[in-house]
């Protein structure tokens, strides 16, 4: 079974972000980038399955500029076998994504997907959804727990109220959270094998995916500031203060 | 055109975030016009049906019954808002778990670029939402026919649950897929109010050393009647469940008072509680980032604090 992981280049998650002067968006010129920590959950997670002799071949997959072959190639340090980048400048939407996935699917034809729950830059948390409903394949998000059985996927789903267990058909979109495991970091014979391994690159126009925005920035601006308050000096003067300044005691 | 509201609920009881979602779909009529219709989609759920036509602001209850949409399964749910849609100018649903799985399915199979967790409403297409784990707000216009949103519970009132007197009209379901079967769930046991909604919060970080310490919190919780919730530290250390996590990948809280103990005050953790309308830290490092937001702020070992703070509240 092959394992497919898109996966997304994002300001690294250490990085205060800043935004521009002008409102048109977010700083991201000679700013630190790096894989989003779901993704590299989802990498791991993938791998670990090849490991196990569960997976036979981790495919790892993203869509946007030239430089996500940076974030391809982390990928490929930590084991996946071979790369696909879709190239294009156009900022691309979770819809357009899941569609170009879906193309992608569509000819390598995995047994599943796994993807990270959320990017930590837009925080939609749309993508594996919508290609597992492009695809017409079960989904399960959240994941903290994935066992393949056969031509099933047990998933254990981190919700609102606790855990919930699902039994998936395959093939089958996976979201990953943050419990399911902990990545590895890349050792430095990895990373120089990795730049032997195989990356294909090809745009949207080859797979014949209109990547269009559907949805227009109009403005990008600073969250109301929050105005750091005062330090008490004892948990008598903090008990005082909420019962009678604040007042939500 | 009216909004359809999505509606989250156990089969007994609807989830409180609906009505977050009905104040959300009320503002949006205000702008767009047309009623407020909710869809109850589930198995013997006709009490739900019932609860959610007393909801102040809703014109028509959609009940659809069947095995099929007993626990919420977006593979069986997501054709069902597809067969709606099309008489809807906005089909909504608040942010929680269940619409972050469900609506997207749904948007996908409409060919929508849905809009995530919005905070506010500007106009019928125009909305603003947090990015960056709220590090900015993007304000947003979408160009598809029908629109799909999740709003952000905590930035939206909660409506009134009684004064409404909806009709409900039952409708057809749309199959069972078959893709994938619910198995069971382990629901975490509390007698305490719900993180989302509680009037208090007080949450534990990695300073809290261990999950047996975050007794200490329980205590005080119990006297202020807090919902407890922690840092994504504390739930990476295996201190607490993850369904106790307050911030960008956890849940976002906005209560009348946070109380952070032992929270250094990573970025990801303030997008989920910066809202709160009062929020105390406490922790031994006066630089932790914690004390840029917080209105009270006690520099302690919080192992001498909250035991302190636990006494002091019986005065």
């Amino acid at each position: 079974m092959k394992v497919l992981v898109p996966i997304k280049r994002v300001i690294d998650a250490n990085v205060k972000v800043r935004v521009k002067a002008d409102e048109s968006g977010v700083e991201l010129t000679n700013v630190k980038m790096a894989m989003n920590p779901f993704c590299e959950i989802a990498v791991e997670e993938a791998v670990r399955l090849k490991e196990a002799g569960t997976a036979s071949e981790v495919i790892v997959v993203a869509a946007g500029i030239a430089q996500s072959q940076e974030t391809l190639r982390t990928g490929l340090a930590m084991g996946a076998d071979r790369a696909i980048l879709i190239q294009t400048d156009t900022p691309l939407e979770p819809l357009a994504v899941a569609k170009l996935l879906k193309a992608v699917v569509d000819k390598e034809e995995p047994g599943l997907l796994l993807l990270g729950k959320q990017a930590i830059d837009g925080d939609n948390n749309q993508t594996a959804q919508m290609v597992s409903a492009l695809l017409g394949w079960s989904q399960a998000t959240f994941a903290s727990k994935v066992a393949v059985d056969g031509d099933k996927l047990n998933v254990t789903r981190e919700v609102d109220g606790g855990l919930e267990n699902v039994n998936l058909n395959m093939p089958a979109v996976v979201s990953v959270d943050l419990r399911l495991n902990e990545p590895r970091y890349a050792s430095l014979p990895n990373i120089m094998k990795a730049k032997k391994k195989p990356l294909e690159t090809v745009t949207p126009e080859d797979l014949g995916v209109d990547v269009t925005p559907r949805v227009e920035t109009v403005k990008v601006s600073e969250p109301p500031a929050r105005q750091a308050g005062v330090k008490v000096a004892s948990v008598a003067e903090l008990v005082e203060k909420l019962k009678n300044e604040a007042k939500v005691i | 055109m009216s909004i359809l509201v999505v509606a989250e609920h156990d089969n007994a009881a609807l989830k409180p975030a609906v009505l977050n979602a009905v104040t959300a779909a009320v503002e949006l009529a205000g702008h767009a016009g047309g009623d407020v219709h909710l869809l109850v989609a589930g198995e013997n759920a006709g009490a739900v049906a019932e609860e959610a036509a007393k909801i102040a602001g809703v014109a028509k209850v959609l009940h659809s019954d069947g095995a099929e949409y007993a626990h919420g399964l977006a593979e069986n749910l997501a054709p069902l808002i597809v067969k709606l849609a099309s008489g809807y100018s906005h089909v909504i649903a608040a942010a929680t778990s269940f619409g972050k799985n469900v609506m997207p399915r749904a948007a996908a199979l409409l060919d929508v670029q849905q809009v995530s967790d919005i905070s506010a409403i500007e106009s019928a297409d125009t909305f603003v939402r947090p990015i960056y784990a709220g590090n900015a707000m993007a304000t947003v216009r979408s160009t598809d026919s029908v629109k799909l949103i999740t709003i952000r519970g905590t930035a939206f009132d909660a409506a009134a649950a009684e004064g409404g007197s909806a009709a409900v009209e039952n409708t057809d379901g749309a199959g069972d897929t078959g893709l994938s079967r619910f198995m069971g769930q382990e629901l975490t046991k509390s007698e305490r109010p719900e993180l989302t909604t509680a009037g208090i919060v007080i949450s534990g970080g990695r300073g809290m050393q261990s999950g047996d310490n975050f007794a200490m919190l329980e205590k005080v919780a119990d006297k202020l009647g807090a919902a407890i919730g922690a840092s994504r530290a504390a739930v990476d250390a295996g201190f607490v469940p993850n369904d106790y996590q307050v911030g960008q990948t956890g849940k976002v809280v906005a209560p009348d008072l946070y109380l952070a103990i032992g929270i250094s005050g990573a970025i990801q953790h303030l997008a989920g509680m910066k809202d709160s309308k009062v929020i105390v830290a406490i922790n031994k490092d006066e630089e932790a980032p914690i004390f840029q937001v917080a209105d009270y702020g006690l520099v302690a070992d919080l192992f001498q604090a909250v035991p302190e703070l636990e006494a002091a509240l019986d005065g």
